[in-house]
C-alpha cells in the first residue's frame, strides 16, 4: 500500500546495492526480535475503509450545541478550509528552508500580526497546542523574568486549565500556585491586594472567566502592577471583537484558546494556544517566531528568526522542548480573521452577546431557574437549576441538546448550576427549543 | 512577492454577519474595546486570491521530493483528508456525552489496540499534541514512577538525540546527562555503563538512532537500564524503520512517543498540528493522561477520573482529527504488508546511499536503515551541507536534514521514505551529482545558492538584529 | 582598548584584561570570527557571582548559543549595555566597544590558569 515501486524496480535497486533480497538489510537486528507476530485486522483497501470510517462517525449523534467551557462552536465560512486544505498548505513542511516556503513563512507572519492587532499586544507567537499549555509557557517565562517562583491564579480560571499548570509545574520545575478566591462569580479584589503582599511572579486573570463573567480588569492590572508582579490575562479571541483588550489594560502576557477562530470543535482537537506578549518579553517567548527581511536582491522576505532561543539550538536550555506550532490551526484563524475583518469580527461578538443575553433573560424566567451571578457577561452564564445540572444535561441530551457543562466536576456546592453558552450559531427556533425544554423539567 | 494582506486592505467587506445590534444594549461602555482592530478590510474573493498566490509560494509533499531525515516525508493519503473532515467527526463539542459519542471513542479505543499490537506496549494515550509533547509527557511518568526515590535525578541522553530530548528533560526538572556515541554512531556501552546508576531515571534513545542506525546493543543496553532501576524510553520518531517487523516492547521499551505525522502519515501542515501518542508497559498505564477510552463490552467511555494520572499535558482528549487519519492510514495494511513500509523504506535509503557513495559519501560506511547520513567527499572539500541544501531547491527538491546530528560534520540527512519511486530517487540522485560536479568546477557558484527561486540568499542576521515581527 | 597582547584567555577562547583586582571580560578574535554575525547577548546581571570556568553568559548568532565561560571568579559589577542594541559591536572590536562586562576578582591565583596571547595563538 502506497509503496511507489513495482517488484522490477526493487529488484533492481537490490542489485544496485549488492543484496539478493531485503531481509539482508537488516541483519543487524537480532533474530530474536524479528519473531514477532503482528496480529491485525484484515487490511481495508481505499472504498472498504470509507465505509468503515463513515459507519463510525454515524455512531456519533451531534446534539444542538449550548457548551462552551474552553471549546466553541462558530459559524465557519467555506473559504476557510477551501483556501487552508490546498496541498501548498497542508502537506507543506516546517518552513526551516525559507525559500521553498515563502507561503507558510508570510501566512505566519500575517497570523502574528492579525493577532497582535485583535489583541492590542506588540509580540505574538506562531502558536502553541492550545490555551491551557500556552498558559504554561507564559507562567514558566514571567517565573524566568522576575527571577521567582510564585503565581498567583484567578480561581475562576478553567478547571482544565489549572490542571495543565499543575501536571506541568508540580513536582519539575517547582512553580507554587495560589488561588485567589471569588465573590459572586467574580474576583474578590481584596483577597488578591492580599495574596499580592508576598513578592509573585505573576497574576492570571481570566476574563471572561470561566463562569463567564467579565471581570474588573483595569483594576486588577492597576492592582497586580502596583505590587511589582506580572498580568497574564487569558481571554476570549471572539469576544475581542467587541470587548476591551488585554493589550489595553495593560497585560505583559495574553493567552487564549483560538480554536474559536475558523476552527472545528473537532471534540476537543487540535486547538490553537496563542500567546502574546510585550516588546520587552521577546527573549523569554518559547515557539517559533517568522519576521520580515531581504534578501540579496533587496526583495522583501520572511524567515523564521531568533531561533536560538529554541530546543534545536539552545537543546536543554531552551525555554521549552516546543517543536512544532498549530500551524494549519493558525491559517484557519487568519483567513477567519481575515474575511472577516474588523466589522465582520465585531458582528459576530455583538450576535454572541446578544443571543447569550437572551437566553439568559428567557431562562431566568422559567419557574425553578435563575441567573446565578449578577454580573455582566459575554456569551456564556451560569445558571441555577432545580436539579442537578447532570440530570439536566442527561434529560436534554434525550432531546437532541447539550445543555451546557456541569459545574458540580468542580465543585459539590455548584452540583445545581449549569455553564450555559450561545454563540451566533444559534437560531430563534433553537433559543425557544432550549428554554422550552428546560420547562419540562 | 505577495503583498501583506494588511497592505491590500481597501475597506470593502468580505463575510458578514446580519442582525448584529450594537453591544452597548447589554454592556457598560467600560467593557467595550476603543478602537477597531487593524485587520484587513477586502472582498471575499481578493482574500482567496491572496491566500491562494501564497500557497503557490510553497514547496509541499503534493509537489515536491522531501528527503527530509528523521522528518518521514511520506504521501499524505488524499482519502484520510476526506474522512477526517467528516462533520459526525468535527462537530462534536468534546464535552459530548459519552452515549452520543460512541462513534469518535470507538475510534479511538481501536487506534488504541492497533497502537498496542504494532508496539507489543499495554496501554497508550492520545492526549499529547506533538512528539514533542509526548516526550513531555513520558518524562512526567518517568517522575511520577520514581517518586518515592528522590535520588532519580538525571535522564541521560545520547549527543546524538534530536534537540528535543534535552530540552524535555530540563522541562521535567531533570538534569540532562549526555553520552558520546562510539566511532560506529552508536550508543557506547562503556559511556553508558559509567553515568548510569541509582541516579538515573531515564535514558532516552531513539531506535534506530538518528544516524539511521539500528542499535546492535539494545537488548544489552535496555538490560543495563532495567538494572538500574531505570526506565527505557524510545523517541519514536524513527519508527517508519521497524514499523511491522520490530515491537519496540521486545527491545525491552518502558514508554515510548510516535509521531502521527511521521510513521502514520499525517500531514505536517507547514508545521503542525502534529500529534504524539505515547504508549507505556505493563504497571504504568496508571499514570497516563486523563482521557483514556474503556469499553465495558456494550459502552465506550472516557476516564476523567484517576488519582494517580500525571493529570492532563493540554486540555480535553487529543487531537482528534489527526487521529483519524492515523487509524485510517493502519486499517490499511494487515500483520503481513505492515512490515512492507519499513522494508521498502530502507531499500529506498539504502539504494541512495549506495548510488551516491562517490559523491556524498555515507558518513558511517555501512547499512543503513530508513535514511543514510551522507557527508561531503573529500573531492569537494569547499563544499557545505548548506550550500548542497540551497542547491537542491533550485534544482526542485526541498533540502535533506542538515548539520544533523550533531556527531556528523557537514551532514546531509537523507530520509526518501517508501512512498518514493525509483525515478523520483533516480532524478534526485542525478541532481546530487549535478552538485557535486558544480562543486568541483565552481564552489561560487554553490556559496550564494539558490540562484532560481524568487528568494535568493536571506539577510538573517538582519531579521535577528532589528526583529520585525507584526505589521 | 584591551589589547589582546596585554590580555590573558582561556582554552574556551575568552579573554581577562586584569587590572589589579578587577578585569574586563570578553570573547577572542578567533571566536567572534567561528560564531560569524553575533545577533544577541544575554549578559549577566550586575552583581551576579560568577565561577571559573561556568557559563555566565550567552552569545547568539543565527544558528548557534554558545556559553561564555568565566575565565575568573568573581562578581559582575558592570555590563556593556551598548550590546543590547548592537550585539554587532563584538564581532567588529571583540578587543574595543565590544567588551562584555567588568568584574571584581576573588581568586588571584586563578590567573595563573589562563594563558598568554601567545600561548593562546598556539592553540588555535
Amino acid at each position: 500500500m502506497f509503496s511507489a515501486n513495482s517488484q522490477k524496480d526493487k529488484q533492481e535497486m537490490l542489485s544496485e546495492i549488492g543484496v539478493k533480497d531485503i531481509e539482508e538489510l537488516f541483519k543487524d537486528i537480532p533474530s530474536s526480535l524479528k519473531q514477532a507476530d503482528f496480529n491485525l485486522p484484515k487490511a481495508l483497501d481505499e472504498q472498504a475503509l470509507t465505509k468503515h470510517i463513515k459507519a463510525l462517525a454515524a455512531k456519533n449523534k451531534p446534539l444542538l450545541n449550548f457548551a462552551g467551557a474552553g471549546i466553541y462552536e462558530h459559524f465557519i465560512p467555506a473559504a476557510v478550509n477551501a483556501l487552508s486544505t490546498r496541498g501548498e498548505f497542508l502537506t507543506a513542511y516546517t518552513p526551516y528552508q525559507a525559500q521553498a516556503s515563502q507561503g507558510t513563512l508570510q501566512t505566519i507572519y500575517e497570523y502574528q500580526s492579525s493577532i497582535c492587532a485583535l489583541f492590542d499586544m506588540d509580540i505574538c507567537n506562531a502558536s502553541h497546542y492550545d490555551g491551557a499549555t500556552a498558559l504554561a509557557e507564559a507562567v514558566y517565562a514571567a517565573c524566568q523574568i522576575k527571577g521567582l517562583k510564585e503565581i498567583l491564579i484567578s480561581a475562576a480560571l478553567n478547571p482544565q486549565y489549572k490542571q495543565v499548570l499543575k501536571t506541568y509545574f508540580n513536582g519539575t520545575r517547582e512553580i507554587k500556585f495560589t488561588e485567589v478566591s471569588l465573590k459572586n462569580g467574580t474576583l474578590d479584589l481584596q483577597d488578591l491586594k492580599n495574596k499580592l503582599q508576598t513578592p509573585k511572579a505573576a497574576f492570571v486573570l481570566a476574563t471572561p472567566n470561566f463562569f463567564g463573567c467579565l471581570e474588573e480588569a483595569e483594576e486588577v492590572s492597576k492592582l497586580v502592577h502596583a505590587d511589582n508582579a506580572l498580568l497574564i490575562s487569558v481571554v476570549n479571541p471572539i469576544s475581542l471583537g467587541i470587548l476591551n483588550t488585554p493589550g489595553s489594560y495593560d497585560s505583559d502576557f495574553a493567552v487564549a484558546e483560538g480554536q474559536c477562530l475558523g476552527n472545528a470543535m473537532n471534540f476537543g482537537g487540535p486547538g490553537l494556544g496563542i500567546f502574546t506578549c510585550k516588546k520587552q518579553y521577546v527573549r523569554y517567548m518559547p515557539g517559533r517566531l517568522c519576521g520580515i527581511t531581504k534578501d540579496d536582491k533587496g526583495n522583501r522576505c520572511f524567515v523564521l528568526t531568533l531561533q536560538a532561543r529554541e530546543q534545536h539550538i539552545r537543546r536543554e536550555r531552551a525555554a521549552s522542548n516546543i517543536c512544532s506550532n498549530q500551524a494549519l490551526c493558525a491559517l484557519n484563524a487568519l483567513i477567519y480573521l481575515s474575511l472577516l475583518g474588523p466589522k465582520g469580527i465585531k458582528e459576530v461578538a455583538s450576535l454572541n452577546l446578544q443571543k447569550a443575553h437572551n437566553l439568559a433573560k428567557e431562562i431566568s424566567q422559567i419557574k425553578g431557574f435563575s441567573l446565578t451571578y449578577q454580573n455582566p457577561f459575554f456569551n456564556e452564564f451560569v445558571i441555577t437549576c432545580p436539579v442537578a445540572a447532570k440530570q439536566v444535561i442527561n434529560k436534554l441530551a434525550k432531546k437532541g441538546i447539550l445543555a451546557g457543562y456541569d459545574l458540580g466536576q468542580i465543585d459539590k456546592n455548584l452540583k445545581n448550576n449549569l455553564l450555559v453558552c450561545a454563540t451566533e450559531t444559534k437560531t430563534e427556533q433553537d433559543l425557544a427549543q432550549f428554554v422550552s425544554c428546560l420547562r419540562g423539567i | 512577492m505577495e503583498k501583506l494582506i494588511i497592505e491590500k486592505s481597501n475597506g470593502a467587506r468580505g463575510i458578514i454577519f446580519e442582525n448584529a445590534k450594537t453591544a452597548d444594549n447589554f454592556l457598560d461602555k467600560k467593557y467595550l474595546r476603543k478602537t477597531e482592530p487593524k485587520l484587513p478590510e477586502l472582498s471575499e474573493f481578493e482574500v482567496v486570491r491572496h491566500f491562494t498566490n501564497l500557497s503557490r509560494l510553497n514547496f509541499c509533499l503534493d509537489t515536491h521530493f522531501y528527503p527530509l531525515g528523521s522528518c518521514t516525508m511520506k504521501y499524505n493519503p488524499k482519502a484520510y483528508d476526506v474522512l477526517s473532515a467528516l462533520e459526525n467527526f468535527t462537530s462534536l463539542h468534546p464535552l459530548t456525552p459519552a452515549s452520543y459519542a460512541q462513534g469518535t471513542l470507538e475510534l479511538l479505543y481501536k487506534f488504541e489496540e492497533l497502537l498496542k499490537e504494532i508496539t507489543g506496549l499495554d496501554a497508550w494515550t492520545l492526549q499529547p499534541a506533538a512528539g514533542a509533547h509526548g516526550e513531555f509527557t513520558g518524562a512526567l511518568i518517568a517522575k511520577a514512577y520514581h517518586k518515592k526515590d528522590k535520588n532519580r535525578t538525571e535522564i541521560i541522553v545520547p549527543d546524538t538525540a534530536h534537540g528535543t530530548n534535552p530540552a524535555t528533560a530540563a522541562m521535567c526538572g531533570f538534569k540532562v546527562v549526555n553520552i558520546k556515541s562510539n566511532a560506529c554512531g552508536r550508543v557506547d556501552l562503556e559511556e553508558l555503563k559509567k553515568v548510569l546508576g541509582p541516579k538515573t531515571a531515564m535514558v532516552m534513545l531513539t531506535l534506530p538512532n538518528t544516524a539511521g542506525l539500528f542499535e546492535r546493543d539494545i537488548l544489552e543496553i535496555a538490560k543495563l537500564v532495567h538494572a538500574s532501576g531505570a526506565l527505557l524510553y524510545m523517541d519514536g520518531a524513527n519508527l517508519n524503520a521497524l514499523i511491522g517487523l520490530v515491537k519496540p516492547k521486545d527491545m525491552g521499551v518502558d514508554i515510548m512517543h510516535i509521531n502521527l505525522h511521521k510513521t502514520l502519515a499525517a500531514p505536517h501542515g507547514g508545521g503542525g498540528p502534529g500529534a504524539g501518542g505515547v504508549g507505556v508497559r505493563q504497571g504504568l498505564e496508571h499514570l497516563l493522561p486523563l482521557g483514556r477510552v474503556s469499553f465495558d463490552g456494550k459502552k465506550y467511555s472516557l476516564e476523567t477520573k484517576n488519582k494517580k494520572s500525571i493529570g492532563q499535558v493540554k486540555s480535553f482528549w487529543g487531537n482528534m482529527a489527526i487521529v483519524i487519519r492515523a487509524y485510517s492510514y493502519l486499517r490499511q495494511f494487515d500483520g503481513k504488508t505492515l512490515g512492507e513500509i519499513a522494508k521498502n523504506a530502507v531499500l529506498n535509503a539504502n539504494y541512495v546511499r549506495v548510488k551516491l557513495k562517490n559523491y556524498f559519501p555515507a558518513f558511517f560506511d555501512e547499512v543503513c536503515m530508513h535514511e543514510c547520513v551522507l557527508t561531503i567527499s573529500q573531492d569537494t572539500p569547499s563544499l557545505k551541507a548548506l550550500y548542497v541544501a540551497k542547491r537542491l531547491l533550485d534544482l526542485g527538491y526541498h533540502a535533506p536534514t542538515i548539520y544533523f546530528p550533531l556527531i556528523v560534520p557537514q551532514a546531509l540527512m537523507v530520509e526518501p521514505t517508501e512512498t518514493e519511486s525509483k525515478q523520483t530517487l533516480d532524478a534526485f540522485i542525478a541532481a546530487m551529482k549535478q552538485i557535486f560536479e558544480e562543486a568541483k568546477k565552481d564552489i561560487t557558484l554553490l556559496e550564494h545558492a539558490p540562484h532560481n527561486m524568487k528568494i535568493g540568499v536571506i539577510d538573517e542576521v538582519l531579521a535577528a538584529r532589528e526583529p520585525n515581527l507584526k505589521w | 582598548m584591551y589589547n589582546q597582547e596585554k590580555c590573558k584567555f582561556s582554552k574556551t577562547h575568552e579573554w581577562a584584561y586584569i587590572e589589579g583586582q578587577t578585569a574586563v571580560c570578553g570573547i577572542s578574535d578567533h571566536a567572534q570570527h567561528e560564531i560569524s554575525d553575533i545577533v544577541f547577548v544575554e549578559l549577566p546581571k550586575v552583581g551576579a557571582k560568577i565561577e571559573a570556568g561556568k557559563s555566565c553568559a550567552v552569545i547568539e548568532s543565527v544558528k548557534s548559543a554558545a556559553d561564555f565561560y568565566a575565565p575568573l571568579s568573581g562578581e559582575v559589577t558592570e555590563v556593556n549595555e551598548k550590546l543590547v542594541g548592537e550585539p554587532g559591536l563584538i564581532n567588529q572590536a571583540p578587543h574595543g566597544e565590544g567588551w562584555i562586562f567588568k568584574m571584581k576578582i576573588t581568586n588571584a591565583e586563578e590567573e595563573k590558569n589562563l594563558l598568554s596571547f601567545a600561548d593562546y595563538k598556539a592553540t588555535l
